[in-house]
């Protein structure tokens, strides 16, 4: 059981600062995608930290040491203390990157926010084509998106663009990167959409094929030479079809600190589910307690809890054995062994069901909808 | 407009990032979009006195005198070489 391990075999853990910190402002979206990360039942963490909450979280996290900030959500721009809570973060010293959908930004925004010292924006598009974007989005947003990124670059902020690849856009990879170029984005990040909250609920219809994958990343590393010094392109394997995990959040408890909008404090945006947790709320806490003494940010650090076949293994300093909510997802227990490592005695049942859903995709078998994110939904959900 | 790396040219931190002094790491740090990349400290040293006014030839000159008249041209223009190639300063 996941409860029995001590940490007595880390006496040495050294924790270290927790250098970025993920403040997810809101789950409020006006868009619907349906590989959204936010949990599936975040109808019940409706309750959102006050202003007065954000600015002394910022102050907090800091002081620690906290470098990196992400405005996030749902959609931040939903909040209306964003501009003070950017303000805020500049003054303290934070690189502030804001995480946005687009939607509900206009010019004035993006000025203001500048004036305020905002130093990066991310825009989420959903495919390169108005159609799909708008199917995924489950809203009208695509034109206004493309005015939105215009408008970005032309107050000088450095600007990412962030798409999100499943089985419905994997083949637009040359197409989009067309439309990064032509928009003058910075960076294009090819998110492969990692099967968490909305994802997970959804991954019979999103999961790509193998032969997708191939051909995508094959796209993107011509476009990746191709604009060498010009745009930085990430493109990342969904880690479903690797044979060793990711280092999740580069280990837990490590350098990510999320903060939900109810006021959780997360070691990463997905941890809530896991079973046996109480995370802290920094209603109650202060960062320095919940990180350094919350005995839930204690419990997967270093390498103490891991069992076989990660803790006599000699890629755990390189993976930490992946990733804990994927390894309770797929197994029941958050402390083996990402299914996702080919020395998890769980990897083979991982390879079956993701040839079933390929199998099961390109032999039309009836698909069932995807389910779109929103908050309807997820009250239904959670009361299923 | 100056392009190369010269004594004359004039190094200024790019518009696309943030230079800066962490205390809680006891160090200088480049900052970008969602990352961040910790300076060793000679790195640092030099990338403090980029200004936009101060020629690459007076920052060798003023860390040599800080470091006791020690010959740090070769590392200088090693540290700017690496630093144009990332996109963290710009030249004029």
């Amino acid at each position: 059981m996941a409860g029995s391990h001590s940490h007595k075999q880390d006496e040495d853990l050294k924790i270290t600062p927790p250098l970025w910190l993920l403040a997810e402002l809101t789950y409020k979206c006006p868009l619907q995608c349906p590989y959204c990360s936010n949990p599936v039942d975040m109808a019940k963490y409706s309750n959102e930290l006050s202003t007065e909450d954000w600015l002394r979280v910022l102050r907090e996290a800091r002081e620690l040491g906290a470098t990196q900030l992400g405005l996030s959500g749902g959609e931040p721009l939903t909040r209306p203390d964003l501009d003070i809570i950017i303000k805020e973060a500049r003054d303290l010293g934070f690189y502030t990157n804001l995480i946005t959908s687009g939607v509900g930004m206009d010019e004035e925004k993006i000025k203001s926010f500048k004036e305020a010292g905002l130093d990066h924006i991310q825009v989420s598009f959903q495919a390169s084509s108005e159609e799909l974007n708008n199917f995924i989005a489950g809203t009208d947003a695509f034109q206004h998106k493309l005015e939105m990124a215009k408008l970005v670059k032309k107050y000088g902020y450095p600007m990412v663009l962030c798409f999100v690849l499943h089985r419905h856009n994997e083949d637009q990879v040359a197409e989009i990167l067309d439309l990064a170029i032509a928009l003058e984005a910075d960076y294009v990040e090819l998110a492969t959409t990692q099967y968490y909250g909305w994802a997970m609920h959804n991954k019979e219809q999103l999961l790509p094929t193998r032969e997708q994958i191939e051909r995508a990343e094959k796209i993107a590393h011509e476009y990746q030479e191709k604009m060498k010094g010009k745009m930085r392109i990430f493109y990342v394997v969904p880690d479903y079809f690797e044979d060793r995990p990711k280092p999740c959040m580069n280990g837990w408890g490590n350098i990510f600190l999320t903060i939900a909008p109810d006021g959780t404090a997360l070691p990463c945006h997905s941890a809530r589910q896991l079973p046996g947790m109480e995370f802290p709320n920094v209603r109650d806490y202060s960062i320095e307690h919940i990180w350094y003494g919350s005995s839930d940010f204690n419990k997967f650090r270093g390498y103490g809890w891991m069992k076989e076949p990660c803790r006599s293994c000699d890629e755990k300093e390189k993976d930490f054995g992946g990733c804990r909510c994927q390894a309770y997802m797929l197994t029941g227990d958050p402390a083996n062994t990402d299914p996702v490592c080919s020395k998890s005695p769980n990897h083979q049942a991982l390879l079956d069901d993701v040839a079933r859903i390929e199998s099961d995709f390109l032999n039309h078998v009836e698909q069932k909808p995807l389910v779109f994110r929103n908050m309807r939904k997820s009250k239904e959900l959670v009361n299923d | 407009m100056n392009t190369e790396l010269n004594n004359e040219a004039v190094p200024s931190i790019s518009q696309q990032f943030r230079f800066q002094w962490e205390e809680v790491q006891k160090g200088y740090v480049i900052l970008y979009p969602e990352g961040m990349v910790k300076l060793s400290g000679s790195a640092g040293e030099i990338l403090r006195r980029v200004d936009g006014k101060t020629s690459i030839g007076s920052i060798i000159n003023d860390l040599e005198q800080q470091f006791d008249g020690v010959d740090l041209k070769d590392d200088v223009y090693k540290f700017f070489e690496v630093a144009m190639e990332n996109g963290w300063i710009t030249l004029t």
